[in-house]
């Protein structure tokens, strides 16, 4: 009893202090947040002392077996419902916000404008989506291959529920207007420091259960999720020091100026899909194709290398985002080369997961997940081929600042990172909810063919778009003078950017259809439907013809 | 020589060959005689004493 007023009596503290936080606000948006925080406070404290327990009736609700039975499981499907949630609502603003470049009256200000929705998209896919999936698969692939139970459980929900409030901070902000302006790293100094508080609790939990684990070695997954989290925590500290200018405030000025400025955001920008979206993903990679194809991966030293490579090379490439400015032109051309040598662990790593399936390549037409796992790492093959091209100079001059670069971050994002991470998914929710199979393979087929188109109408329209955009803005006249404006060059997108924003609405198709097996699969349905890849055989007429004379030469 | 050119000139010279070293040896730890054991057993390690659960 004590224990438990001494709880709310904590919970009762941060209300008061959210209040006094609100009251001194200096802007709307922090006297909003602190709202948020006060809210979540009064929630929690509410729980303590009446032990009205909304987590057990939703664990209720989505049909989660009670306690940890053999694996400690509980944030894994909280991550995996999660990761649905946050997929479908950042797909959804990705299509908004795609409709809104090619009708402009969408533009529904101040708070559903371009440039507003346009980061709650970017974080709301990578980090919400793509970093409950890295979440919730962690926990997941580092208890089964250490052969241990989570560390540290509590810690565990911590970090699970710290992570879902950085990211309601996040959008909320992004949509009041409260940003530092720095690409994938908007949310201002007070939710960066929550942030970093999670990320530590994070580590804490990881590293503890590799410590206490049973298994003398560590597979490589963990090695790719562990780079993973020490690399993004130290992008994400150093790229966000900065002064407040008010403790009660929202706003804050960077520790950096000027081009070291530029070079410290692209350092972390490009770190962020090397280690965030490349290298924990590759840990999903290289547990989930293993499992799923039910074979081992082709070359464990072969991953060993794409390791060590990944590592060794990522940190330098971030300069290639800054051809033609400020910077001193050794360190682009140290960008550009790095780059290029990423190619080949790249490859290597793409190479390793595809020959996973030598011996198994039927699976790929009776599987519908190993299909997603074989488009997956065909993206992520194209994905870090086109990048190291774009990132050579001269080719960077004409599709730097173009739509070409949103469509090489799509093929990899959406080909990449979402078809992984959705066949994890339906590779982990049979499994986490004890049901036999999923309700329908068939579905994941539909999902499988309308992502894959959608990719291909948005990579393929952005292609386009890019190159006419860049070819436009250098074409000079024979007097000296630029020939097209830049409204010449939006009115000439105008059909590319209907396409992208079709390929857009087909790709979140194929995520509302997973959401509706993913549901189907926890109410425990199984739905009816023909089995794949099911081949008639008629025994009858397997047989050769000998009555008949032998074949007349054709006249 | 400046703080800066101390630093970038230990980078590109003793920094250079200490990390390209040091890479050549995590890499080269896997393929000694002696290892390949273990880096067998661990490529088969998820798919001992599954469950699934």
């Amino acid at each position: 009893m004590e224990s438990t007023l001494g709880r709310a009596g904590i919970w009762a503290v941060v209300l008061l202090l959210a209040i006094a936080g609100a009251v001194g606000a200096q802007d709307s948006g922090f006297a909003i947040h602190m709202g948020i925080i006060g809210a979540v406070a009064v929630l929690l404290a509410v729980m303590t002392l009446v032990r009205f327990d909304p987590l057990a009736k939703a664990q209720t609700f989505f049909k989660m077996p009670p306690g940890p039975a053999r694996y400690d499981d509980d944030v894994v499907r909280w991550g995996v419902i999660a990761t649905m949630f946050w997929g479908l609502a950042g797909l959804l603003a990705g299509l908004f916000i795609a409709l809104q470049l090619a009708f402009p009256v969408l533009n529904l200000e101040p708070y559903l404008s371009f440039g507003r929705v346009r980061p709650l998209h970017t974080s709301a896919v990578i980090f919400a989506f793509g970093g409950n999936a890295l979440l919730a698969t962690s926990f997941y692939v580092v208890q089964r291959t250490c052969r241990t139970q989570l560390a540290l459980p509590s810690l565990a929900r911590f970090v699970f529920w710290g992570y879902q409030l950085f990211i309601v901070l996040a959008a909320t902000g992004y949509l009041l207007g409260i940003t530092q302006s720095k690409e994938y790293a908007e949310p201002e100094w007070y939710v960066d420091l929550w942030l970093t508080i999670v990320w530590v609790a994070y580590l804490v939990v990881f590293v503890a259960t590799l410590l206490k684990r049973n298994e003398p070695h560590i597979y490589v997954a963990n090695w790719f999720y562990l780079a993973f989290i020490v690399t993004v925590a130290m992008l994400h500290v150093v790229n966000n020091l900065a002064v407040p200018v008010s403790f009660l405030g929202s706003r804050s000025y960077g520790a950096f100026a000027g081009v070291q400025d530029a070079l410290t955001q692209w350092w972390y920008g490009h770190n962020a899909v090397g280690f965030f979206l490349t290298a924990g993903f590759l840990a999903m990679m290289y547990y989930f194709v293993p499992k799923q194809a039910n074979r081992p991966v082709y070359s464990y030293r072969l991953s060993i290398i794409h390791f060590w490579s990944l590592i060794f090379l990522y940190i330098w490439a971030g300069p290639h985002h800054l051809h033609y400015t400020a910077l001193p032109d050794w360190a682009q051309t140290l960008g550009m080369v790095f780059s290029i040598m990423l190619w080949m662990p790249s490859w290597g790593g793409m190479i390793n997961g595809l020959m996973t399936l030598n011996g198994a390549w039927d699976k790929v037409r009776t599987d519908p997940i190993i299909r997603m796992m074989v488009m997956a790492l065909a993206f992520y093959g194209m994905s870090t081929f086109e990048g190291p091209m774009l990132s050579i100079k001269a080719v960077n001059s004409l599709s730097h600042y173009t739509d070409w670069t949103i469509g090489h971050v799509h093929s990899g994002a959406l080909g990449w990172n979402g078809m992984i991470t959705f066949a994890c998914v339906y590779f982990l929710v049979p499994k986490l909810w004890g049901r036999e199979r999923l309700y329908s393979l068939r579905m994941i087929n539909w999902h499988f063919w309308l992502a894959t188109l959608g990719i291909v109408f948005y990579a393929a329209s952005m292609w386009v778009a890019g190159i006419t955009q860049g070819l436009m803005w250098r074409e000079y006249g024979s007097d000296g003078y630029l020939v097209n404006s830049f409204i010449d060059t939006v009115v000439a997108l105008h059909p590319m950017y209907l396409m992208r924003a079709f390929g857009g609405l087909l790709y979140l198709a194929g995520a509302v259809i997973m959401a509706y097996n993913v549901w189907m699969t926890i109410a425990g349905r199984v739905r009816t439907e023909a089995p794949m890849g099911d081949m008639s055989y008629d025994e009858e007429a397997d047989r050769p013809i000998v009555s008949n004379p032998q074949a007349q030469p054709a006249e | 020589m400046s703080f800066y050119e101390v630093f970038r000139h230990f980078a590109d010279s003793y920094g250079l060959i200490i990390i390209f070293g040091l890479y050549l040896l995590l890499c080269g730890w896997h393929f000694l005689p002696r290892s390949r054991d273990g880096v067998e057993r661990a490529k088969h390690s998820i798919f001992q004493e599954d469950d699934n659960v």
